[in-house]
């Protein structure tokens, strides 16, 4: 096993897989913490389907894919809130529309070009041992802006979060702040589609801070804890999915979930253990 | 006594439906209102209106007063509002009070956290400091939004609806509590129990669609009905004629 690891890191390409693991479960770790304190899970997953529309158009004229789906992920982030302020539509049904019109987009315009779409599958279900070093340099940036941005407005960002009337009567800027919040999200996801794919992201969003969640009610131990589970999680899947031969994705979702399972057990015991001891 | 802020002839409401037409009212330094008035008569709207939550689509708002409104404004909303399993705790809820001061970069220091921890031991509620919101009872819960309504100091409280989801006990000692607040600062307050309302509040708003100011406590079903007002009048035994305070 320790000679298979030892291999395992000679290649390049693994090495930047590590890097990208640490430089996603980072940023996952703040946005995943404020859409889940804030509720935005079904928007996220909505922005994150969307953004397959922009691949897909990618795909057919020609240009890198990574463009297309930020692009897609930005209007669907904005097309949800105008859909439903401007034109009434419900904020559910707007991001359930957006969500499937963005799925229907991509896979139009890859039926459309012509020839084979080798990575395809890679944008579906993710495949963090094609990393490249250029995506490594925007994830590095996205993380320290967005490290910055956390750190200078951890205030109004958690205030917003919880309760924005509240925040707005103390004349904090909520509407820019939620706009800032709503672009990291957008750009988040879409770097991170490279690592478990579209289908599967949104539990690399969702699962490190609601297992955080069991064992602190503190916002910003939630970032921090949810950040170090994240990047366990997807090491550990990164592992187990070279030794037995089976994509990484879908391995670094189950880890996540084994862990949920162990913690919510721990947690059964430690709450069991204080009660009788009271 | 100074004039805090001047509502005139302000029309308010969302996405183009009028909810509140063409209404007036002052605030002034230890007014004590009561917001009376049927659900989806522009209550709560009318608190958004005069915090500035909410711009008037006609008409305007006056600010009386030098003191930039986060200073001026105490704001409790209504508890339904707020996501129970947030993950925060009094403590951070309590500060919060504290953020228009502070700014948005502004850090938390001892003095802030002073100010909190004296807010929290004139509620009552020192002990419940490093909770999550989450484990607290429903009047445990008002008392620390009160906390942060009160932690800047303001001119003027606003609460909407602040006898919801509490016990009588704590409703008994809310009441003892905004008496000895009004000697610092002018309250607003929305309520649906009239009853109760009349023996604490020194005058009434009823708000339906529009708003009619009664300059007293004490109010009858007949002026009720001419003020287009139709509540619920929540009484024990008979219910009077006139609502009279409870003296």
């Amino acid at each position: 096993m320790l000679n298979t690891i030892a291999n395992f890191f000679e290649y390049q390409f693994v090495t930047n897989a590590f890097a990208a693991a640490l430089l996603i479960s980072i940023a996952a770790a703040m946005v995943g913490t404020y859409i889940v304190a804030k509720r935005l899970v079904f928007l996220s997953g909505g922005i994150t389907h969307a953004s397959f529309g922009g691949i897909g158009i990618a795909y057919y004229i020609g240009i890198n894919p990574i463009i297309g789906a930020a692009v897609f992920a930005v209007l669907a982030a904005f097309g949800v809130e105008a859909l439903h302020q401007k034109m009434n539509v419900r904020e559910d049904s707007a991001i359930g529309m957006l969500w499937s019109v963005g799925m229907a987009i991509g896979i139009f315009f890859i039926y459309l070009t012509p020839g084979y779409s080798p990575n395809l599958m890679t944008f579906l279900f993710g495949s963090i041992l094609t990393v490249s070093s250029s995506d490594l340099i925007l994830l590095l940036i996205l993380n320290l802006v967005m490290v910055s941005f956390f750190v200078i407005f951890y205030k109004p960002i958690l205030y917003l979060a919880f309760d924005s009337e509240f925040a707005k009567t103390q004349q904090i800027p909520v509407k820019i702040f939620s706009y800032i919040l709503k672009g990291f999200l957008a750009i988040t996801i879409v770097l991170s589609i490279r690592m478990v794919g579209i289908i599967l992201l949104i539990s690399m969003l969702t699962i490190p801070p609601t297992i955080a969640n069991l064992f602190t009610k503190r916002f910003s131990n939630i970032i921090y804890i949810s950040a170090i589970i994240g990047f366990v999680g997807s090491i550990g899947g990164l592992l187990i999915s070279y030794n037995i031969n089976v994509p990484s994705g879908a391995t670094i979702i189950m880890v996540l979930v084994a862990i949920f399972a162990i913690a919510k057990l721990a947690k059964y015991i430690i709450v069991r253990t204080q009660l009788r001891s009271t | 006594m100074a004039k805090i802020l001047e509502i005139i002839s302000a029309s308010a409401g969302y996405n183009n439906e009028i909810v509140l037409k063409d209404i007036n009212l002052e605030i002034s330094d230890f007014d004590f209102v009561g917001v009376i008035g049927p659900n989806g008569g522009g209550k709560t709207t009318l608190l958004k209106l005069l915090l500035g939550d909410l711009k008037p689509i006609k008409g305007t708002v006056k600010y009386c007063s030098r003191t930039p409104k986060e200073s001026l404004f105490g704001y409790l909303p209504q508890i339904t509002s707020i996501d129970k399993r947030f993950p925060i705790t009094v403590n951070e809820v309590v500060l919060s009070g504290l953020l228009g001061k502070k700014g948005v970069t502004g850090r938390y220091n001892k003095k802030d956290n002073q100010l909190a921890f004296d807010m929290l031991n004139r509620i009552g509620i020192t002990e419940l400091k490093d909770k999550a919101i989450g484990e607290l009872s429903g009047g445990q819960l008002q008392r620390v939004f009160l906390s942060r309504a009160l932690i800047s100091h303001p001119r003027l409280l606003v609460l909407d609806e602040p006898n919801t989801f509490v016990d009588n006990k704590f409703e008994k000692e809310l009441y003892e509590l905004l008496k000895e607040l009004n000697n610092e600062m002018a309250i607003i307050m929305v309520s649906h129990d009239l009853g109760t309302i009349t023996s604490h509040v020194k005058t009434i708003a009823c708000v339906n669609r529009t708003l009619h100011y009664h300059p007293s406590n004490r109010i009858s079903t007949e002026q009720l009905a001419a003020y287009d007002c139709p509540i619920q009048i929540i009484a024990h035994g008979k219910i009077p004629h006139t609502i009279l305070g409870k003296h």
